[in-house]
């Protein structure tokens, strides 16, 4: 009897230590520390602007159903296999956008996926990403967001599937998959080379949609742009690594044009949420196109997962 | 001996032409082809990489409003899925937009016709392209 009781209690003791420790771990200032951000220089809204193009901001956060690609009131719906997400209103309205926000709720929102109010976001929000821009650029990034118009209303909330609606089991999504470090220029390379690096993994978040994310919706690092099924369900995201049958064959120049125009070099024009990436691309500097180029042409060919051929058929 | 050859070689093709008639979903992908080979061709004297020439803005033209015409009936019910098909359910589901942008891509392409020097193809051209985007955004999945 008293041994019984002195297993219960143990047990007690191990669960309560295993939540605590839960709790703390996934704690979003433990697991996602704020970026140190320092004294920064005024804001430099043309590359606040520019970011805002390369982020494609507007592709998720801009008012579904209508022409004005600045009007971030939100409300689009993405689909996942966790459930349905809907983008925030990001527009300066200070009841329901971020018109109240300081230049540390940005920086947090960005690269620690952290909200003013302490709770973790998803994933779905590319935090993962833009987290490689530093403190300096989001700032830009902010300062330029903040000479939009606001616009009332709120977005929907998120429809997720149990325990994906716990906003604290993100926590240890971060503890396995989150790397919260800004981008380190490799001295090895060229500046063009590093411009590019930063604009495809950081602001253009292009590993997000090409590459295969495993059953925790994290990105598959071994495949990492190689390609994968559309996580909204529907298609293919195709590789964009140097394998011989995706961009292998193309030209620095032919990427490059593709990120401008939309045409591949067959002349086929990119569908789906690729056309809006290149409406958004089609605004950066030719420089930062070909920079992009450059990069993507020095990544190793790496062979996606297979495509289910039973998709093709049926 | 050679005339049994070019009678198979003509039946041969009758059979590949009915056979493509009869498979909607090879025929739009040769279709949007035919529309590629002309954005080849009008991109290059966009670019200054080809000279203009009246001849060849029509031929672009004519590719592109034949294919604008063509493309609309060539999506039966039977016909959303199978082979490689990046055609979006969309197309079924909003059938008078589907049209609507295919309406507005001959007019647009209709306009590469009648360009009298480069300035004004660039332009024309310029304009009938921007169909590609807009309209794959909405009616075709990623592949």
């Amino acid at each position: 009897m008293l041994r019984l009781r002195r297993l219960l209690v143990t047990l007690v003791l191990l669960a309560a230590v295993a939540f605590g420790g839960f709790y703390v771990l996934t704690d979003p200032r433990i697991v996602s520390p704020s970026p140190e951000i320092g004294t920064l220089p005024a804001p430099d809204l043309e590359n606040g602007k520019l970011l805002f193009a390369a982020g494609g901001c507007a592709s998720c956060h801009a008012t579904p159903n209508q022409d004005d690609k600045l009007r971030l009131g939100g409300g689009l719906a993405l689909g996942s296999p966790f459930g349905t997400f809907h983008a925030p209103n990001i527009s300066p309205h200070t009841r329901d956008g971020i018109g109240n926000w300081g230049v540390k709720d940005f920086v947090d929102a960005m690269a620690a996926g952290v909200s003013p109010a302490g709770q973790h976001y998803y994933p779905a929000f590319p935090y993962t990403s833009y987290r490689l821009m530093p403190p300096k650029a989001l700032a830009d990034l902010f300062a330029y967001i903040r000479t939009l118009s606001p616009v009332e209303g709120r977005a929907a909330d998120h429809v997720l599937a149990f325990p994906f609606n716990i906003r604290r089991v993100v926590g240890g999504w971060k503890l396995l998959f989150f790397e919260g470090a800004s981008f380190k220029p490799d001295p090895t390379k060229s500046e063009e080379w590093n411009r590019g690096a930063y604009l495809v993994n950081g602001p253009g978040h292009c590993a997000e949609c090409h590459s295969d994310r495993n059953a925790l919706g994290a990105i598959v690092q071994a495949t990492r742009l190689a390609g994968g099924p559309d996580p909204e369900g529907r298609g293919w995201v195709p590789n964009i690594t140097q394998a011989p049958d995706a961009l292998g064959k193309w030209s620095k120049e032919e990427i490059a044009e593709l990120l401008k125009t939309g045409f591949t070099p067959s002349f086929d024009s990119v569908g789906g949420t690729m056309a809006a990436v290149v409406r958004n691309t089609a605004q950066l500097p030719e420089a930062d196109r070909l920079a992009m180029a450059e990069y993507l042409k020095s990544l190793p060919a790496v062979q996606g997962p297979a495509r289910p051929a039973a998709r093709a058929a049926n | 001996m050679i005339r049994t050859i070019a009678v198979a070689a003509v039946l041969g093709l009758g059979i590949t032409a009915v056979l493509a008639q009869s498979d909607p979903i090879t025929e739009r992908r040769n279709t949007m082809k035919a529309v590629g080979a002309g954005s080849r061709d009008g991109a290059a004297i966009a670019k200054g990489e080809a000279p203009f020439e009246a001849a060849k803005a029509q031929a672009i033209a004519k590719a592109y409003v034949d294919a604008a015409k063509k493309m609309p009936g060539l999506y039966p019910d039977s016909s959303k899925t199978g082979g490689e098909t990046t055609a979006a359910p969309k197309i079924w589901e909003d059938q008078a937009g589907f049209k609507a942008a295919f309406a507005k891509f001959e007019t647009d392409a209709a306009a590469i016709g009648t360009a009298a020097d480069v300035a004004g193809f660039r332009t024309a051209f310029g304009n009938a392209t921007k169909n590609c985007g807009s309209c794959h955004e909405v009616y075709r999945i990623k592949k």
